[in-house]
């Protein structure tokens, strides 16, 4: 059965393609695209006043399967990503056992084919156990289906095992992703350091703790020359470290939350634990250059973070709270809202981050853009809906999300992976 | 006599007007201490629960004699002994107690926020009795009020605190209450134990203890903690000593009827030297003895005990 897309507006950064096209789909791939194409035999989507998107990819999200199924399964992260958009989500490897083995790797993909409709690629740890010890069997793991490494929430602490995995990287261009903490510097901390720590009585995360790791690893990835993708960035100084690399050609990548854009440390006077992450919600200072940033095209793609925990993990005092915000039906409406209506950056600029970009970075070579011949994978967007977020009623299992009550501009309203109409369900 | 709050949870959010309320409401319990029978019938039916989480001396011991002397009855928690060992959560733990029918929690923690948090589930009056580093708001009350007993006004006195500015919830609650009344403050410590960013608040700081003496009027010395040494906030007890403990010689920078004061636990010989800690300049004593007041003031104030009933 074909499937053809009526009268949308395409927006595909690759070709920098910005019109009113029909598509056509046939065995998960587009097979055409121009001016009104016919009906006959196929099923047909009127996508007339929308805007029609190569499926977004959300390259940093934590499923919890297997080990930590009461806050989040492979399926029902998969449901809130089809809900929020996205046809294509990372996983990182802090599982239980954690992804360190093709054993796991080829778990989460059997269940994935298995429960889901969106595409799951795992990341498998850099390290086993994620310990910052012993590399992983870094090609093993990815002729079983790893598309990137990391040590998620460990950062590779040792800097010689971190020149060592930049240097070996370079063997099968494998892309290493480091969160960047000095876990001395953030040792015991709950919130961003600063005024309003001091203000609240709750231990502070330095900036600095971002920073210096931040630094290092670019000191690495040049002398390896090796690439490297910084996950979550959260400072002003981390950017301008980023923004120095790029100009010197160093061949580092970048990301960003919108809870890091959107949210600052002042909002923690209610003692929130929806608003507890890692790296923490920064000051306003930050929160400002981390969207200069991304006008600038110093920070490369849009991600969630998706990290769920249950109601009862984040029932509890501040400092007991596990730290994490589910995030992946709710980025979308407010990059949306915040950064597309608001004219801070342009629609296309907006799909290049959360489709284009993160596709390249991941060496995902048939998504990311709409073309005769790229997987079909569509994401379809109202940016005139508006939407309130309620919890309540997410399809992910857990509801740590700050964002409930806010009134967004900007939706997605259909996702469509390998042809098929995976949201609405 | 109006207190338009349900719960006390800081001072950060009370007026000047709610803070002269305690105080003068406090005044007029002062007495009901020094009779022979040292008990009126303001709070007789009411329970409260006296939570601590932390080791507490005074605070815990002063709550419930003012709870007592008000006829309130009172029962006292402390983690050790609860079933918070065998892993019950906070919140599970105070919806029990709570379900015991209790009109007031009084919630020490270690936890900045944890009051803040009881209080968003909870229907009984919240009273912070000091949670983590943030807040400790009746100690500041009954700073406050013998600030007032010794000197006669507050406004416009020079108040050092001196100690570990960085962990230390008295200190916050002091610094809001005092800027608030109009007191000059000044913040004294080494750098790491003193953030720069509470000069937003409106405070100064100065890392010289001899300069900072200098015309004070009230010197609220604080406790090293000891516990935290390791952490190299400054190199050891004895350089601490040498540069920021009170000793007489010290104390004569200060103005000449300058009082010194200390929330406690002293360290002897530390932060103070132990003459001027037993000397008639401290009234660290008269802090402990206007605790109950201030404390029968506060649970009067929120769990509205009928005017002026207390003549009895």
């Amino acid at each position: 059965m074909k499937l053809l897309i009526k009268g949308g507006r395409i927006v595909d950064p690759a070709s920098r393609i910005d019109g009113i096209f029909d598509i056509l789909i046939e065995k998960g791939k587009i097979v055409d695209i121009k001016s009104n194409i016919g009906t006959q035999l196929a099923k047909s989507i009127n996508a007339s006043n929308l805007i029609v998107s190569p499926g977004f990819i959300d390259m940093h999200v934590h499923l919890r399967e297997p080990g930590q199924e009461d806050k989040e399964t492979i399926r029902t992260g998969s449901l809130a990503a089809a809900k929020g958009g996205f046809t294509s989500i990372a996983c990182m490897p802090n599982t239980i056992p954690v992804n360190d083995n093709q054993g796991v790797t080829k778990f989460i993909l059997s269940e994935a084919k298995k429960n889901t409709s969106v595409n799951v690629f795992p990341i498998a740890a850099i390290t086993k156990d994620q310990k910052g010890e012993e590399l992983t069997d870094m090609a093993d793991l990815k002729n079983a289906g790893a598309v990137a490494f990391s040590d998620d929430g460990q950062p590779v602490y040792d800097s010689q095992t971190m020149r060592h995995t930049l240097e070996y990287s370079k063997l099968l261009n494998f892309l290493i992703i480091d969160h960047c903490e000095d876990k001395n510097l953030s040792r015991n901390g709950v919130m961003h350091e600063g005024y309003y720590s001091y203000l609240f009585g709750l231990k502070g995360i330095p900036s600095s703790s971002e920073d210096v790791i931040v630094a290092r690893n670019i000191i690495l990835a040049e002398k390896a020359d090796a690439r490297i993708h910084l996950a979550h960035l959260s400072t002003k100084l981390s950017v301008e470290l980023i923004q120095n690399a790029k100009k010197k050609g160093i061949k580092v990548t970048t990301e960003v939350t919108p809870h890091h854009m959107f949210l600052n440390d002042s909002d923690l006077k209610t003692y929130d634990t929806n608003l507890k992450v890692n790296p923490p919600i920064r000051s306003n200072k930050d929160s400002k250059a981390l969207i200069e940033a991304v006008k600038d095209g110093i920070i490369d793609v849009f991600v969630t973070d998706h990290a769920p925990h249950t109601p009862d993990e984040k029932t509890v005092e501040f400092n007991e709270a596990p730290f994490g915000i589910n995030g992946l039906e709710t980025a979308v409406s407010l990059i949306l809202d915040r950064l597309v209506n608001k004219k801070i950056i342009s629609l296309e600029k907006f799909i290049e981050m959360i489709s284009l970009k993160p596709a390249h970075i991941l060496g995902l070579e048939n998504k990311g853009k709409i073309c005769v011949g790229a997987d079909a994978d569509l994401t379809i967007l109202d940016i005139n809906k508006e939407i309130v977020v309620d919890v309540n009623k997410f399809e992910s299992k857990s509801r740590n999300n700050p964002f409930h009550g806010w009134k967004l501009k900007g939706s997605p309203v259909m996702t469509i992976v390998g042809g098929k109409v995976v949201y609405p369900f | 006599m109006a207190f338009n709050h349900k719960h006390l949870l800081g001072i950060e959010h009370l007026s000047d007007f709610d803070i002269m309320t305690v105080l003068n409401t406090a005044e007029s319990f002062l007495e009901i201490s020094t009779r022979e029978v040292k008990k009126v019938p303001i709070l007789r039916g009411k329970t409260i629960i006296n939570l601590y989480f932390e080791p507490s001396t005074r605070t815990r011991n002063s709550f419930e004699l003012a709870a007592k002397r008000l006829s309130a009855d009172i029962t006292n928690f402390s983690k050790l002994n609860s079933s918070t060992v065998k892993g019950e959560t906070l919140k599970d733990t105070v919806l029990n107690l709570e379900a015991m029918k209790a009109d007031a929690i009084v919630v020490r923690h270690s936890c900045a926020g944890a009051p803040y948090f009881i209080s968003t589930f909870c229907t009984s009056h919240i009273i912070n009795a000091g949670d983590g580093a943030h807040e400790h708001p009746t100690q500041a009350l009954l700073d406050a009020f013998t600030i007032r007993q010794e000197k006669k006004k507050i406004k416009g006195l020079k108040v050092i605190i001196v100690g570990d500015i960085l962990h230390s919830r008295v200190a916050r609650s002091n610094i809001f209450l005092l800027k608030k009344l109009g007191a000059n403050i000044v913040l004294v410590a080494p750098p790491g134990l003193i953030p720069e960013e509470l000069k937003r608040l409106g405070v100064n700081i100065d890392y010289n203890l001899d300069r900072a003496l200098e015309g004070a009027d009230v010197i609220m010395m604080l406790r090293i903690q000891m516990e935290r040494q390791e952490k190299n906030f400054f190199p050891s007890i004895r350089e601490y000593r040498n540069l920021f403990s009170l000793t007489e010689e010290r104390f004569r920078r200060a103005n000449k009827n300058a009082i010194i004061m200390h929330p406690g636990p002293i360290n002897r010989g530390v932060e103070i030297s132990a003459d001027l800690a037993d000397s008639v300049k401290s009234v660290i004593l008269k802090q402990v003895e206007n605790g109950v007041a201030v404390r029968m003031a506060v649970l009067y104030l929120l769990l509205g005990g009928k005017e002026r009933e207390i003549t009895d």
